[in-house]
């Protein structure tokens, strides 16, 4: 498998609810400039939009980290989320479907990943969460 | 902050969201229909998503929790122009917006709520004009 | 340098460029196999020399430097040219090295002890080029290939409008994932062009279903309703019947019809259209 490369990486700080705007603003712009399908934008988009999300409200804030990637001759967009926030005790248990700790439809992770290619997730009781999520062209 | 506006079309009460709703706002919407559909007695509520782009949770949440808090309040809820691209991504989402009803446009939509409203189709487009 | 000799060289290939042109053009034209004539040739090596020339006279060593930049973009749209016509690889590569015989042929290079090593750097130089020619070639081809996949996605899956407000995706043949989300999203936007409430979706032309493929078209039935549309499937054959009900596979309150027609017939009552019977209209 050829080497992965990174190229305009940008980040945004995510602390307030207008931000969680901004990160699918860029991340939608960063699809298009790897010229993802609009269906592939869509579902990047909003897997970042959920995490931006989780990043603001279970993170207590956080940043966003947005790269656009080449695996010649495959275009593609990754997002890395940090945060330092309380960390996610059971992760196994955060990643099954309607798993949630707020009210609602659950942290929305399970969901994330099923709408990107690759989904990498660490985290632990007070040691933060970082996820990266990778999508690439058809 | 912006608020979404929203229209009354006879009794049927109408919002286009023409913008990309940051939490806050979307909040605000939920309250701002409850609070009218009492004060105007309305029957249905029709929610325009045609020019909406992405729709996370947090949105699909909203579109349930309005229809659900409509409903308790005697009016039916529409969500119509729902883009492919959209729809797609909600089913690999998991998101079934269950309790909310759809049409594929807003002619369409008011159709539907025309049986529910009670009212004569007549009456609805003689308001709009 | 003149050791290296590429300002001698330009010197000798221009003065008998008219020579080494006319070598050149009709070693290309006996390997194409008449599919150019000498004056397309003409006119498309011409530049390409006449480049090959001012590059060795600004004393370009690298065929990857500056100096060589016009002859490899020359170079690139010949490739593209060929790619496009069909030509083989071989085929286009020979084109530049052609060019060494030519130069050798005329005189402007020879292969005696004195003028050896300037030989030797051309003829590495024109391998390089060759080398490059045939690099621009495989992209184009890759390029132009994986465009008519697409094109022949997209011609296999036809939407049909067979009344008001009714569409139809007739699926012929295996459904892979890739296929499967083709056709969605354009049943999907069609349903949004033609402002169909109802979309037929009939499986008579495909041999087998098994998780993955009824699981997409599940999930495309959902994605039509979540816009407010109805899918009916039809032409379920008994074997697939099985297969779905052995596999456990759910299609819920999903309406599915033996056949296209009763799958219309279906669509049309539920769009309100009011079907007189024979026997009834006498």
């Amino acid at each position: 498998m050829n080497p992965v490369e990174v190229s305009a990486s940008e980040t945004v700080d995510i602390r307030i609810d207008q931000d969680v705007v901004r990160v699918r603003q860029k991340m939608r712009a960063l699809a298009v400039t790897a010229a993802l399908t609009l269906v592939d934008q869509t579902k990047v988009v909003t897997a970042a939009s959920e995490l931006a999300r989780n990043t603001l409200i279970y993170g207590g804030g956080g940043q966003a980290v947005l790269e656009l990637v080449q695996r010649s001759p495959t275009k593609g967009v990754r997002i890395s989320f940090t945060d330092q926030g309380p960390g996610i005790a059971d992760i196994a248990l955060a990643l099954t479907d309607g798993y949630t700790t707020g009210g609602g439809l659950g942290l929305g992770l399970s969901g994330a990943r099923r709408l990107v290619d690759e989904f990498e997730l660490e985290s632990a009781p007070g040691a933060g969460t970082t996820v990266v999520i990778t999508k690439w062209g058809r | 902050m912006d608020r979404v506006p929203i229209l009354k079309l006879g009794r049927t009460l109408l919002v286009s969201i023409q913008i990309d709703l940051q939490d806050a706002t979307a909040l605000a919407l939920q309250e701002d229909l409850s609070e009218r559909i009492v004060a105007t007695g309305a029957r249905g509520v029709l929610i325009d998503i045609s020019a909406v782009e992405i729709v996370d949770s947090f949105i699909g949440r909203m579109l349930s929790t309005i229809a659900a808090v409509s409903r308790v309040l005697d009016a039916e809820t529409v969500v119509v122009g729902m883009r492919p691209a959209v729809a797609i991504t909600l089913v690999e989402l998991g998101l079934s917006l269950g309790g909310v009803r759809t049409a594929l446009d807003v002619e369409k939509g008011l159709k539907l709520l025309a049986a529910a409203v009670e009212t004569e189709p007549d009456e609805l487009a003689g308001e709009a004009d | 340098m003149a050791e290296f000799g590429s300002e001698h060289l330009s010197e000798t290939i221009d003065l008998r460029q008219a020579d080494i042109l006319a070598r050149w053009v009709e070693a290309v034209a006996a390997s194409s196999r008449g599919r150019i004539t000498h004056s397309e040739l003409t006119a498309e090596l011409t530049p390409i020399l006449e480049a090959i020339v001012a590059a060795l006279g600004s004393g370009g060593r690298r065929t990857d430097g500056a100096g060589f930049a016009e002859v490899r973009a020359l170079l690139a749209e010949l490739s593209r040219s060929r790619a496009r016509q069909g030509f083989s690889p071989t085929e286009t590569a020979t084109s530049v090295f052609a060019l060494k015989q030519s130069i050798l042929d005329s005189g402007a290079s020879s292969t005696s002890t004195e003028r050896l090593v300037e030989y030797l750097n051309l003829s590495r130089l024109l391998d390089e080029l060759a080398l490059f020619t045939f690099e621009t070639y495989a992209e184009a081809r890759d390029r132009i290939i994986s465009q008519q996949a697409e094109e022949m996605l997209e011609l296999s899956t036809p939407v049909v409008k067979l009344w008001q407000g009714i569409v139809a995706v007739p699926l012929v043949g295996t459904l892979d994932s890739a296929r499967t989300q083709v056709v969605t999203e354009k049943l999907l936007q069609t349903l949004v062009d033609t402002g169909s409430e109802h979309a037929i979706i009939d499986i008579t032309g495909v041999p087998a279903v098994d998780t993955q493929v009824a699981q997409h078209l599940l999930k495309t039935v959902v994605a039509a309703r979540l816009m407010g549309a109805d899918c009916i499937i039809s032409g379920i054959r008994p074997q697939i019947a099985q297969t779905i009900v052995a596999l456990g596979i759910e299609f819920g309150d999903i309406a599915t019809k033996a056949t296209l027609a009763d799958a219309l017939v279906l669509a049309l009552r539920k769009s309100g259209v009011t079907r007189l019977d024979a026997a009834e209209a006498q």
